[in-house]
């Protein structure tokens, strides 16, 4: 879609985005990318560094609140990047937002998560993970994983600021993970959100 | 066909043969040592090679397409550093107005100003304009750690990768009397030389060097290297005196000052890249590293070329 292509363009322009794939290879398997969520823009920043053929089938969840708030929003989320839509509110939610991400998986599609939830505006490299990535382990232990360091994109436009600063982001993807039979759930947690802050380092290399 | 068309067809046929041979060594040398790919430092010859008939075609199709070509070829040179230099400096949220004020105002300005030949506001408006209001901008945020540290740091980057960068198409607008309508053979010269020289010190290097210069500052440095490629660059640029207003001798005096230019620019590159903990700049440009690697003679040689030049010629 054209529109995804500026976008991915734009995107490329700014961060001049450096992918590195550490523990695994590009090629177009079924899997759940996992990463660290400091700005609106990481999906994209992800979606970007993926090759096309992989872009394609991949597809971003996130909150209905914030990609349903707007006309302009409703059309990137929904039809650009053909997202994953949940609602994040227990209250005012009517459907059950594990169920809408089985689905998709079931469709045969990849997807982008952010464990933590929200966005990680503290100066912590990630907040605890919620347990939205082990329920999915444990519905469908055979899904690929995949842990996804996105490095400096929260300099580029940090949260309240209207103008990007182009600055070069790196994305890094690392060795799947998967659940362990009988592996305890804090347990799975913490060892996910390890390999994944364990890329950040990568990085520095 | 123009002179000046003729001139750069010549020098073009005679990088290409330059590259057709390089790339033909490269290629043997991998038959012969490692056909597998495995050999790094062969590997990442042939991919500097590659990068290079890339820049090459990248800037003859500038350069024939003439001053606006040239001008958005240095500008998004300038940019393309200028993110990879503000990637590394210090900075914090309240500098957010202050940097999209670099990138967004600073250097389309500059280039604005290169491009109508406004010598008397380009010349100084980094080192005066921004250099003033940029800090005025920072410090309305009310944020005081590291202040000195940020705005340097962030005028440091501008005047490298945006005031210096831009003197390389300023050099289209010198009047030298008896060269006019060639000043684009003036910056052929310049980038030349100063390329073939980096080149040169790498292979100096690589067959003969043992001594180095500056260990802590960049392992791969060594005298033999130094002097030997700037010695040939110095001829190699001597050769090249008909396409410029220098005589011969002029030339080779032209040569050395940009290539000593250069090969300290490149020290001083190698300073910051180490205190920031990073081997390259940046990751655009395959076997190279990023812009600033491969401008970085370029960048400390221009200014003190084109102020030569305007002081001795125009």
């Amino acid at each position: 879609m054209l529109v995804g292509k500026a976008i991915v363009l734009f995107a490329r322009f700014i961060t001049a985005a450096q992918t590195k794939w550490v523990g695994i290879e590009p090629v177009p398997a079924q899997r759940v990318y996992y990463a660290n969520h400091t700005s609106n823009g990481d999906f994209v920043l992800i979606w970007t560094a993926l090759p096309i053929r992989l872009r394609d089938q991949t597809r971003p969840v996130a909150g209905s609140d914030y990609w349903l708030s707007s006309k302009f929003r409703a059309f990137i989320g929904r039809e650009v990047f053909n997202a994953v839509l949940i609602d994040r509110n227990p209250d005012t939610r009517d459907h059950d937002p594990m169920e809408r991400i089985i689905e998709a998986v079931d469709e045969g599609d990849s997807l982008i998560i952010f464990p933590e939830g929200t966005r990680n505006m503290t100066g912590e490299k990630l907040l605890p993970f919620k347990s939205g990535i082990y329920n999915l382990a444990l519905a469908r232990p055979e899904v690929d994983l995949v842990p996804v360091w996105i490095e400096n994109l929260n300099n580029v436009m940090p949260k309240g600021e209207i103008v990007p600063i182009p600055l070069i982001c790196t994305v890094t993807f690392g060795a799947p993970v998967h659940l362990k039979e009988g592996e305890d759930r804090k347990v799975f947690l913490q060892r996910a959100a390890d390999a994944l802050s364990a890329l950040s380092e990568e990085e520095t290399k | 066909m123009s002179a000046v068309q003729l001139d750069f067809l010549t020098l073009l046929g005679g990088i290409g043969a330059l590259l057709a041979v390089a790339s033909l060594i490269g290629f043997g040398l991998k038959l012969k040592v490692a056909p597998d790919g495995s050999n790094q430092v062969i590997e990442n010859l042939n991919a500097r090679i590659t990068a290079w008939w890339g820049m090459v075609i990248l800037l003859a199709i500038a350069f024939l397409a003439g001053r606006a070509g040239v001008v958005l070829l240095f500008a998004f040179c300038s940019f393309a550093a200028l993110r990879e230099f503000m990637t590394l400096t210090t900075k914090t949220r309240a500098d957010h107005m202050a940097l999209a004020g670099a990138f967004f105002v600073v250097l389309p300005a500059q280039y604005w100003m290169i491009w109508t030949n406004w010598y008397g506001l380009y010349s100084i408006f980094i080192p005066v304009w921004a250099f003033l209001l940029l800090p005025i901008v920072a410090a309305l945020r009310g944020e005081t750690d590291n202040f000195l540290i940020r705005v340097a740091e962030t005028q440091w980057a501008l005047m490298i990768c945006v005031f210096c960068v831009s003197h390389v198409p300023a050099l289209l607008d010198l009047n030298i009397e008896g060269y006019e309508g060639r000043n684009v053979l003036l910056i052929a010269f310049l980038v030349v030389v100063v390329q073939i020289s980096d080149v040169l010190q790498y292979v100096w290097g690589k067959l003969l060097g043992k001594h180095k210069i500056a260990p802590r500052l960049s392992p791969s440095k060594t005298w033999e290297g130094f002097i030997g490629g700037i010695l040939s660059a110095t001829l190699v640029g001597a050769g090249l005196w008909w396409m410029t207003p220098f005589t011969m001798l002029e030339a080779a005096g032209m040569s050395l000052v940009i290539t000593l230019m250069g090969f300290f620019g490149g020290l001083v590159m190698s300073a910051i890249k180490r205190d920031r903990g990073v081997k390259d700049w940046g990751h655009l440009i395959a076997g190279h590293g990023g812009f600033i690697d491969r401008l970085d003679s370029v960048i400390f040689s221009a200014p003190i070329f084109f102020h030569l030049v305007r002081y001795g010629w125009q």
